[in-house]
């Protein structure tokens, strides 16, 4: 589904991501762990076509998308949704907004078709309640789910998630994760974790969600082995892919560098 | 690490490759940003938001900024003319001041002060918050979004604000003419039209046009090449309106040359 053929990227004269080969197959979750400006979120913006390689393919559906002129790219980002680092909200846009903007620009639809798509969104995260709040007046956990919310617009089949926990509290954390584990085993939704957060990364990985009979979410644990999902890490250290496995092999790798994260 | 093709770091090589490359990319942006106006879809709703926000906000700074320049002018003008016996020629001397050059010129400082270093901030913002990077994500150009309105409303909004500067200018130097160099009203506004030509309005009005390009292009090119976090935002609106202020007088020479070389053959 998403595949990096040798990729390299440098800005200015710096070498950020080195020779990256990797493949993200449907329904897999991806977690791209390393330490801060290591390449991770360049992965994601590299993903969406946001930004052009300096050399290699990037595969989307089998197609390249490393030439694509803009307008091209569309069609390709519409399968795509991104949750940004801090949600990365309009500041000028309503939450209703916000979340409604594709739909709006798309203009497809009636204004009150597009309110019940953005209530469902908002209701998916537990965010109703905040419609026609600005962001400016939204606590960082909710501006994230809110991020959540807006890159759910037209049901991708991809979710790229850019440090999504980075700076909240255990239990925003928590509620963001189990949002995502919700996508990831309810919706069949392939997800892209960047982060350098090892305690969320490791209820992704090990945790899992069922619909109750009454509708209600439980979130089970197990371990990666006996769970339902495809989850496999990717450890990034100075621009080069130093670990590629799964989370029992990730926590049991004898590596200095990602002692360093599991220890 | 030294780059084959564009030189060592801090090399003339370098400098000048990145200025092409500076010069080559804030064309892209401009041929791209009217192109826009061809093709659908055009963000009304932005463009009548940026019109308000430009026009209607900048007119107490414009108003002022052009009262006391025409009042200024009055005073400064009497103790030259009076040496020739011609204090009653100020009227001639503010409006042919104001409306050649001073009007247009005055008026683009003041918006590249507060317009063009607004729209670099408000860029500059949304690149690093990711707001642009999530607006392409979401299927939307930026430049047909963000930065073809602001051109458009620049381009319209600045003429109209240069004419107020120039007419409040003009009553500045009235006030003065009339309390303190006791001419009379009717002299004061006689010899200010009367000095007037069609080619004077045609400067008066072509001038903020291109002006209002350079603000809202040079605004929008700073602001969406934005890094290095809020840091990078200041630097960026100080970049903003110091280039803005240098492009609106090197085009003001050009301009002047331009408009005094078509004068004649378009019998002005």
């Amino acid at each position: 589904m998403i595949e990096f053929f040798n990729v390299y990227k440098s800005f200015e004269d710096e070498a950020v991501l080195k020779d990256i080969s990797l493949k993200i197959v449907r329904g897999e979750t991806k977690i791209i762990l390393g330490e801060s400006g290591s390449g991770k979120s360049t992965i994601l913006k590299l993903i969406l076509g946001l930004i052009r390689p300096d050399s290699g393919q990037i595969l989307i559906n089998g197609r390249d998308i490393t030439q694509l002129m803009e307008r091209d790219l569309v069609s390709i980002r519409r399968d795509i949704g991104m949750v940004f680092q801090e949600g990365a909200l309009f500041d000028s846009l309503s939450v209703r907004e916000n979340v409604g903007y594709r739909l709006l620009e798309e203009g497809k639809m009636r204004e009150d078709e597009i309110e019940v798509a953005v209530l469902q969104l908002l209701g998916f995260v537990g965010l109703e309640d905040a419609i026609d709040k600005m962001p400016a007046e939204l606590s960082g956990g909710m501006k994230r789910r809110v991020g959540i919310a807006r890159a759910l617009v037209g049901t991708p089949k991809v979710v790229l998630y850019d440090e999504p926990t980075a700076g909240l509290d255990p239990i925003t954390k928590r509620t963001i994760v189990e949002l995502m584990i919700k996508l990831r085993d309810l919706e069949g939704v392939t997800s892209v974790f960047v982060t350098h957060d090892l305690h969320a990364a490791s209820t992704m990985a090990t945790e899992y969600a069922i619909a109750g009979n009454n509708g209600d979410i439980e979130f089970r644990s197990g371990k990666d082995s006996q769970s339902p999902q495809k989850v496999n890490f990717i450890m990034l250290q100075n621009g080069i892919v130093c670990f590629e496995g799964s989370y029992m092999e990730l926590m049991n790798s004898e590596l200095p560098y990602i002692r360093t994260f599991t220890s | 690490m030294t780059n084959a093709v564009t030189g060592a770091p801090g090399s003339p090589l370098r400098f000048f490759a990145k200025a092409i490359w500076e010069i080559q990319s804030y064309t892209f942006l401009a041929s791209r940003a009217i192109a826009n106006l061809f093709t659908r879809p055009i963000y009304w709703r932005e463009i009548i938001l940026q019109m308000d926000r430009i026009g209607v906000g900048s007119l107490t700074i414009v108003i002022l900024t052009g009262f006391f320049t025409g009042a200024v002018l009055a005073i400064q003008s009497e103790g030259a003319l009076r040496r020739y016996g011609a204090v009653s020629l100020t009227g001639q001397l503010v409006s042919l001041t104001l409306i050649r050059e001073l009007g247009p010129v005055l008026s683009a400082l003041m918006l590249a002060g507060r317009i063009g270093s607004g729209i670099a901030s408000e860029l500059g913002s949304m690149v690093v918050s990711e707001q642009i990077s999530a607006m392409r994500s979401l299927g939307t150009d930026p430049t047909r979004r963000l930065v073809t309105p602001r051109m458009i409303s620049m381009v319209l909004m600045l003429p109209l604000l240069t004419v107020i500067c120039d007419t409040v200018g003009m009553l500045g130097g009235w006030v003065i003419a009339s309390y303190k160099l006791l001419i009379s009203s009717n002299q004061y506004w006689s010899d200010a039209m009367n000095a007037l030509q069609f080619s004077d309005v045609v400067g008066t009005l072509t001038k903020p046009i291109v002006f209002g390009f350079i603000i809202s292009m040079t605004g929008c090119y700073v602001g969406l090449r934005t890094h290095g976090g809020t840091e990078g935002v200041g630097r960026s609106t100080t970049q903003a309106v110091v280039s803005s202020s240098i492009l609106i007088i090197a085009a003001d020479f050009f301009l002047n040359n331009l408009l005094i070389y078509l004068a004649p053959l378009m019998n002005l």
